[in-house]
């Protein structure tokens, strides 16, 4: 319990005055720009969209600055600011197999249609500090005519032969939306990919290392990862007919993992799935890991492992309600404290009110 | 409820609507500036900055799920001929939503004028910037080519 605790007002001013001046730092250098944090520092933007849940990189970026670059600071401030703002509606699906593609690799299939395109990636990179890009000038991409064919995902294409489980798209009853109710246990699926497409990705990184190091059943391969650009749409009540409000960058990850079958299905691959706005790779592919794990029970595999355990890992995924209850801990507990000193003299009084001879038997 | 219309590729006010809504504000606001016949309007609603859900499908083809939220501004305007017209766009520019309406209203007035002043240039440019990213992108695609292994 915490109490309310007069006579801050004047430090708590000057405190928050003093983080203004950190956060500017020195006033004869340029401050930063929200344009220049949207281009020059874009995957940070997009982590806070997503962990914030939230998709605009104006105020993504503005909450990193005021944040001074904790990202969880700043996601914590892109979902305070959502709470301000009414909701006009739920959108169509996007449909990744429409995206306008900026990177496209599969890890089982070396020529699939389409092709394998690397885009702005680090892979292959040499991961060597280059202190001459502060100051190189930058030239342009290479340019070469792209070919219209189609890139149709890769579990589309196993889809073909009978060989992975099909994408299950039946009637169900309201999609679960954990921004408005509170979650109950044992969760669905469009649960479980709301709560981990918001979660932390340290965390969830962990998780998915666990599984493939032994903490749970995961064989996976990566089917593909996409990151591009898809198509919002929403149906506009007042014409009839749904528009597309603009496109938004997402990226995906179908993770294949071994096989699964029963007296009725073949043994065929199980996925996993991993959907994040931005350009976030290592999360959404820790988030296919996550999911895959998630759904033992649905497969009917033993729950052993902290991974497999929906409650264990959604209810400690989201780094805001994380942050939040470890750091209430420093808020004044003046009062519970004074209470814990009483009973602990009491407990020593009693303590050397025994006699010695008395102690010695007890033992 | 009124009758859905089917999403047809022929739906000429729609495909105006997503031209406008994928605009980027200073380029609709420059042809908005040069503009000469700005008809007098006034707004119904908004315009006024929201969220939509964005929903997507697990697997990518699966039963849906919620993914986040996007912020939307939205418009409505009356013109003094009678028009209404509807904006909606991701983000939070209610000026460019605004600009949108208003194009909105005059596209069922004269849609030929609104496609040369607006929706042609822009949709030309549109399709030329997504054509420079796609060759950008086109140029890391990979070109595997097998080694011959010598007889052995």
């Amino acid at each position: 319990m915490y109490v309310a605790v007069k006579g801050g007002e004047a430090a708590i001013a000057n405190a928050h005055r003093l983080l203004g001046d950190r956060r500017r730092g020195d006033r004869s250098v340029p401050g930063l720009t929200l344009t220049q944090i949207i281009g020059q520092l874009g995957l940070a933007v997009d982590r806070v969209m997503g962990e914030g849940s939230l998709y605009d990189m104006e105020l993504a970026a503005l909450a990193i600055v005021q944040a001074r670059g904790d990202m969880i600071e700043a996601i914590f401030l892109l979902r305070a600011y959502r709470t301000t703002l009414p909701r006009f509606g739920y959108s169509q699906p996007i449909d990744t197999g429409k995206m306008l593609i900026e990177r496209r690799i599969s890890a089982t299939y070396k020529d699939l249609p389409g092709g394998q395109l690397l885009g702005p990636t680090f892979d292959y990179t040499h991961r060597l500090l280059d202190p001459s890009l502060l100051d190189a000038d930058v030239p342009e991409p290479v340019a070469r005519t792209a070919e219209d064919a189609a890139a149709p995902r890769v579990t589309d294409l196993l889809n073909d032969e009978g060989l992975i489980e099909v994408d299950v798209s039946e009637p169900q009853g309201e999609i679960g939306d954990l921004t408005r109710e509170p979650l109950e246990f044992p969760l669905n699926r469009d649960l479980r990919l709301q709560a981990l497409a918001r979660g932390d990705e340290g965390f969830l990184l962990a998780l998915g290392y666990s599984t493939q190091r032994g903490y749970g059943r995961s064989h996976p391969f990566v089917g593909e990862i996409r990151i591009g650009e898809v198509e919002v749409e929403l149906d506009i009540p007042e014409l009839g007919f749904a528009v597309s409000l603009g496109r938004i960058r997402v990226t995906e990850c179908q993770m294949v993992n071994k096989f699964k079958g029963n007296a009725k299905v073949p043994p065929q691959f199980t996925r996993g799935y991993g959907l994040v706005f931005g350009q976030a790779e290592r999360k959404a592919m820790a988030m296919s890991l996550c999911d895959r794990s998630l759904r033992a029970r649905e497969l009917g595999e033993d729950v052993n492992h902290p991974a497999q355990d929906e409650e264990f890992v959604i209810s400690h995924s989201d780094n805001v309600q994380s942050t939040g209850f470890v750091e209430h801990l420093k808020l004044p507990h003046y009062v519970d404290f004074q209470g814990e000193l009483g009973l602990l003299r009491e407990m020593r009084a009693e303590h050397e009110a025994v006699p010695e001879e008395l102690k010695e038997a007890a033992e | 409820m009124p009758q859905q219309q089917a999403q047809s590729d022929d739906n000429p006010r729609r495909d105006a609507m997503e031209i406008l809504s994928h605009a980027a504000p200073e380029r609709l606001a420059a042809l908005w500036a040069s503009f000469a016949d700005k008809p007098a309007h006034v707004r119904v609603r908004g315009p006024e900055t929201g969220l939509v859900m964005v929903r997507a499908r697990a697997g990518g083809g699966g039963n849906p799920f919620n993914l986040g939220e996007a912020t939307v501004t939205r418009a409505t305007v009356r013109l003094s001929t009678g028009e209404v017209g509807h904006a909606y766009a991701l983000g939070r520019d209610a000026a460019k939503v605004e600009i949108a309406a208003v194009l909105d209203a005059l596209f069922q007035r004269d849609p030929a004028m609104i496609t040369t002043q607006f929706l042609a240039p822009l949709a030309a440019e549109a399709e030329a910037a997504d054509r420079v990213r796609r060759e950008e992108v086109a140029a890391t695609k990979v070109d595997f080519f097998t080694m011959v292994r010598g007889d052995d």
